[in-house]
């Protein structure tokens, strides 16, 4: 679980990030969604210790960051898993050297067990066959399986993901919100994906925080947000006109 | 102000690349990577330019030397002295400022871009020290470049003299002439600094760029441009120092 107390972040005196509170449940997928700008972005970014708050807490299963010093935040950074939205997978590396690599740099463990869990990994994400492949002669759907696969291969206790499906197809983005799921579920993780897709919302959004201009405006699940008064969430629920149309019917 | 905020950058970058090192295994096979890409895949460039040059170099001094109360050694002996002095560490140096800094300022750029480094930072692992510091390392070896461009260029104008009638005997007699050992611990510090200063300012352009594909071609070019100037202004510093 992940607690964030009145955090506050700032760039050149403009305000990202404002008084932001919020619980993100372990085992659950938690989603922070909000238009472009919105600062989803950077109050992730804060939770991953890639930058510092200006001001309030993060406190991760009961350890806040303010108790840290910086040999603790490097062993946090590797409970912490992440999706990057195009993957960031190392081009020069197969999908397996991809996989081993936090193992390899990071653990004492000798060449066959890495190998062995790296590949307990890719199968978990079903791309067995594709161990020897490069990144770029992956579809989209299948890099971002591997940056899944890269991001559980360490056991992590925290799953980020920024925009895990954006640019790929409709399908392939439900399979992998499907996936992030299960991995969610079945590792018992806690997990944050940022987010402004609305298939997202509606298919894992089991925890959602709405941000606006990088305030909290909203917060509940993917069953109360088609029920609520709040008019911000409304409009950005609805910005389609398909969803527009499937209201009508609601 | 924004030079000196970016100056001091450079020199935290220059730091922080030595802490927090990667294992041994990785760094090793790292630099083994980095020695073939920077300093192997160098030499054809580097040997084919050195030897034209030289050849070059050679055949413009004989034309200025017309007069036959002037000795032809004194082309072996102008061709030693520019090589050694000034074309084979400082010349070769900028346009391994063209071939090294650019792969250098891309290949990191790149990762910049496409979130690679971010994901190293996010693993808990200390990007510079991953990325950087096997440069420097590799780069060490730079003088073994300009040691090979010295041989070629003065053997190129060896040769260039061969065929235009002067005597071989006479340059060797010319490239022996008052040798100055001095000379050339002078090329190999000046070489040593070059090496440095290729390392660090490409991956400092690379490092600390933003944007997207585009700005990994700008960045390129910005780096360029800064190695050479500082090449060339650390040249005139050390020639100052060491020579005047």
């Amino acid at each position: 679980m992940i607690e964030v107390k009145n955090l506050i972040k700032s760039f050149d005196e403009n305000e990202i990030v404002k008084d932001v509170s919020t619980t993100f449940v372990k085992g659950k997928t938690n989603l922070i969604i909000g238009q472009s700008g919105s600062g989803k972005t950077v109050l992730l970014k804060c939770l991953l210790g890639l930058y510092a708050p200006d001001s309030g807490e993060i406190i991760y299963d009961g350890i806040s960051n303010k108790m840290m010093n910086d040999s603790n935040k490097t062993l946090l950074r590797r409970e912490m898993g992440m999706v990057f939205q195009g993957s960031a997978l190392f081009d020069s590396m197969t999908v397996l050297e991809n996989v081993q690599f936090p193992l390899t740099m990071l653990t004492e463990k000798d060449d066959d067990e890495i190998r062995q869990r790296a590949e307990i990994a890719i199968q978990r994400v079903e791309l067995e066959k594709d161990y020897k492949k490069l990144p770029s002669e992956l579809s989209g759907g299948m890099q971002k399986r591997v940056a899944i696969a890269r991001a559980i291969v360490m056991n992590p206790k925290y799953l980020f993901c920024d925009e895990p499906n954006s640019g790929l197809d409709p399908k392939t983005a439900i399979i992998i919100d499907k996936l992030i799921q299960e991995i969610t579920k079945e590792f018992n993780i806690t997990t944050i994906i940022n987010s402004h897709d609305m298939n997202s919302v509606m298919e894992i959004g089991e925890k959602i925080l709405f941000l606006v201009n990088g305030e909290k405006n909203w917060e509940g699940t993917n069953k109360e947000i088609f029920k609520t008064n709040n008019q911000s969430i409304s409009d950005f629920v609805y910005s389609s006109e398909l969803l527009k149309k499937v209201k009508k019917y609601l | 102000m924004f030079y000196l905020s970016d100056i001091g950058k450079y020199f935290i970058m220059i730091r922080m690349s030595f802490f927090k090192p990667s294992k041994w295994k990785i760094l090793r096979k790292l630099i083994f990577k980095e020695i073939n890409d920077l300093i192997i895949e160098s030499i054809p460039i580097v040997s084919i330019l050195s030897f034209f040059i030289g050849a070059v170099i050679s055949i413009q001094t004989a034309l200025n030397l017309s007069s036959p109360f002037l000795s032809k050694s004194l082309i072996g002996f102008a061709t030693r002295q520019s090589v050694i002095l000034e074309f084979a560490p400082t010349f070769m140096s900028i346009i391994m400022a063209g071939k090294v800094g650019s792969f250098i300022t891309s290949s990191i750029g790149t990762m910049r871009v496409t979130e690679q480094i971010d994901a190293l930072e996010v693993m808990g692992i200390n990007p510079l020290n991953y990325l950087v510091f096997p440069k420097i390392i590799a780069l060490l070896f730079y003088p073994f470049v300009i040691t090979i461009s010295m041989f070629i260029a003065i053997f190129g104008g060896f040769l260039a003299m061969t065929f235009a009638g002067v005597s071989g005997e006479a340059f060797i007699t010319g490239i022996q002439m008052d040798f100055e050992p001095y000379h050339i611990i002078y090329a190999y510090i000046k070489t040593f600094l070059f090496a440095i200063i290729l390392a660090t300012v490409p991956s400092f352009h690379g490092f600390y760029m933003k944007g997207g594909a585009l700005e990994v071609g700008k960045a390129s070019t910005l780096s360029f441009v800064w190695t050479s100037i500082i090449i060339i202004v650390v040249n005139f510093i050390t020639t100052q120092l060491l020579l005047s």
